[in-house]
């Protein structure tokens, strides 16, 4: 049977992802019959209705899900697809409460024009009253208009017809509402880096994240993944290098062993998806060799406000440790470890390998890369033991940033990497060095010939 | 630090992955805390079988639990619901709020404090 998924109309590459990645967690056999960049429609081929409100439950890009009851690029090519594909449907809702409406994307339509729209499918012989609250059942005719992302709004025709109109009954409304439930607005511990609700939910979903599970964030900040993950009811653990980043200011603790990341999960009601944070750097990471995670979420640090560091002296050079009152200076309260500025391909490596020797099989990696507008399509990092499953993108005029998402292959599979990511980290031992997109950013990404060399520390 | 975590973690220290010495890390001056959580068996189910059961065993007493039994609960032991609670008890309602982990290999120890581990080294140790 074929459903109709109206879709958001934005962050468009990650919406057949999600769906992809929700059908895959449900085990639901999922056919994308239909997908277009500009349209908020999408048709897709689902073994029953149980299937279409199972996956729409879960989605996030995507606002509900209809049963198709006919397509076409005209009302007469529409109506004659409701008529070959449904009558033996239309004595099921002879007596139902029924609602009827007229949906339209980049285009309008009068209340009156939408009135003779909806009466021209009077010969669906619906007898039951007309309820515009709560109907038992209700049907909504989708006309998709050309839209200026398409050709631009001089350049389009006076009074346009609509490209494609579909007839669905309504079956059932997405998890979109989640994306208010955890608004960075409202949410009691951000820092201006965190992840907005709805990626961060996405990103959760691309991992397939569920109840039983174990996820882990490498790079946890305030904790924006956790969160969205355990809303999925999965277990999480997170790390930072920078323990204040999770723990927060001394100055706004509120009373003892309050963790200020801790706070969000009561905020949420998951205090019981919270297994631990813990300070450490992925580079030098205490977590074993063994497979005992079912996904890695994580937005690693860009490395542009403060360039990226793991631990170690700068240089290189060996600092002995000093004994001050009797104890070592590094078991002292307070202590900060020295660190060093790290290169951005080498820290991405660290983490395919992390993923690659702690993801069960089949565990996801799903992982945010900033790059310049001009090296989106350039192949991704890759790893033999993981495979990449999609890739989106985000852009924000002159750069982007991409969500990976890998997955862990059984052992004795091995994913071709000869298409991988080959950029090495230039030699060097400052920040902007070693960065590439910071060295970009700063110069506001104008091609490196055009643009003077930068030593900005 | 919940004792599920202690059972994931060992030595930060390159040179110490390979010694057997430094798994598991070993408790020391631990304030523990029990906090009451929702039971969620198809979690324990699912970790169980990722458990290093030797190294938990050896946490367990170190804490002053029970003693687990000598092998670990697999199949249908794993539907065993008073097992299963046992184990959550154990796994996710235990935390050690302030103390130690120590290195068997290398004698470094780890912090925790508020329930927070640190596991970051000093550049001599990296």
């Amino acid at each position: 049977m074929e459903y109709l998924v109206r879709l958001a109309q934005w962050h468009q590459s990650f919406r057949v992802p999600e769906l992809q990645a929700v059908a895959t967690y449900l085990g639901i056999d999922l056919e994308i019959v239909f997908y277009d960049d500009f349209s908020p429609y999408c048709i897709v081929k689902l073994p029953d209705e149980a299937a279409a409100r199972a996956l729409i439950a879960r989605s996030i890009l995507a606002k509900d899900i209809f049963e198709l009851w006919g397509q076409g690029t005209n009302y007469e090519e529409l109506h004659a697809d409701v008529k070959k594909r449904t009558p033996h449907l239309w004595s099921k809702y002879l007596n139902v409460t029924f609602g009827f409406d007229v949906d339209t994307y980049s285009g309008k339509r009068s209340q009156t024009t939408k009135k003779e729209i909806i009466l021209s499918f009077k010969y669906l012989g619906f007898q039951g009253p007309i309820r515009l609250k709560n109907p038992e059942q209700s049907w909504l005719i989708m006309e998709k208009y050309v839209s200026q992302w398409e050709v631009p709004v001089n350049e389009q025709e006076k009074n346009p017809e609509p490209q494609k109109i579909y007839l669905g009954r309504y079956l059932a409304k997405s998890d979109r509402g989640a994306i208010i439930k955890y608004d960075l607005k409202k949410r009691k511990y951000i820092s201006t880096t965190s992840m907005d609700a709805e990626l961060s939910l996405v990103t959760a979903n691309m991992a397939l994240a569920g109840p039983g599970k174990l996820f882990y964030d490498p790079f946890v900040g305030t904790g924006s993944f956790l969160v969205a993950a355990a809303h999925f009811g999965a277990l999480t653990m997170g790390s930072d290098i920078d323990p204040r980043s999770f723990r927060g200011k001394d100055e706004e603790r509120q009373h003892k062993n309050d963790i200020a990341i801790l706070r969000n999960f009561h905020q949420y009601e998951t205090v019981s998806k919270y297994v631990d944070t813990f300070g450490s750097d992925l580079t030098n990471t205490p977590l074993r060799r063994n497979h005992f995670l079912d996904g890695i979420v994580c937005d690693p640090p860009y490395g542009v406000r403060e360039g990226l560091r793991v631990l170690g002296a700068r240089d290189g050079k060996q600092i002995d440790p000093v004994v001050i009152d009797g104890v070592l200076n590094y078991y002292r309260p307070g202590y900060i470890p020295p660190k060093r500025p790290y290169g951005f391909e080498a820290m991405q490596k660290d983490i395919l390998n992390f993923a690659a020797r702690a993801l069960v099989i089949n565990g996801r990696l799903v992982m945010w890369m900033p790059t310049a507008l001009e090296d989106v399509g350039l192949p991704v990092p890759m790893h033999k033991n993981l495979e990449v499953i999609s890739v989106s993108v985000q852009s924000f005029g002159n750069w982007a940033r991409q969500l990976i998402t890998y997955r862990r292959l059984p052992e004795g599979e091995l994913s071709d990497i000869s298409k991988g990511r080959t950029v090495e980290d230039d030699r060097g031992v400052s920040a902007s060095e070693l960065n590439t997109f910071r060295r970009k950013y700063f110069n506001g990404f104008q091609t490196e010939e055009e643009s003077t060399p930068t030593t900005t520390p | 630090m919940k004792v599920i975590t202690a059972n994931f973690v060992t030595c930060a220290v390159k040179e110490c992955k390979t010694s057997a010495q430094s798994f598991p890390l070993h408790f020391h001056d631990a304030e523990l805390e029990m906090s009451e959580l929702d039971f969620q068996p198809e979690f324990i189910r699912n970790v169980v079988p990722r458990i290093d059961w030797e190294a938990l065993r050896v946490t367990a007493n170190e804490l002053g639990f029970p003693t687990l039994p000598d092998v670990k609960p697999e199949g249908d032991a794993l539907n065993d619901e008073q097992t299963l609670k046992d184990l959550h008890r154990l796994l996710l309602e235990t935390q050690v709020m302030e103390g130690k982990l120590k290195c068997g290999n290398c004698g470094h120890e780890y912090v925790i404090k508020e329930g927070i581990a640190n596991f970051l080294l000093p550049s001599h140790l990296v």
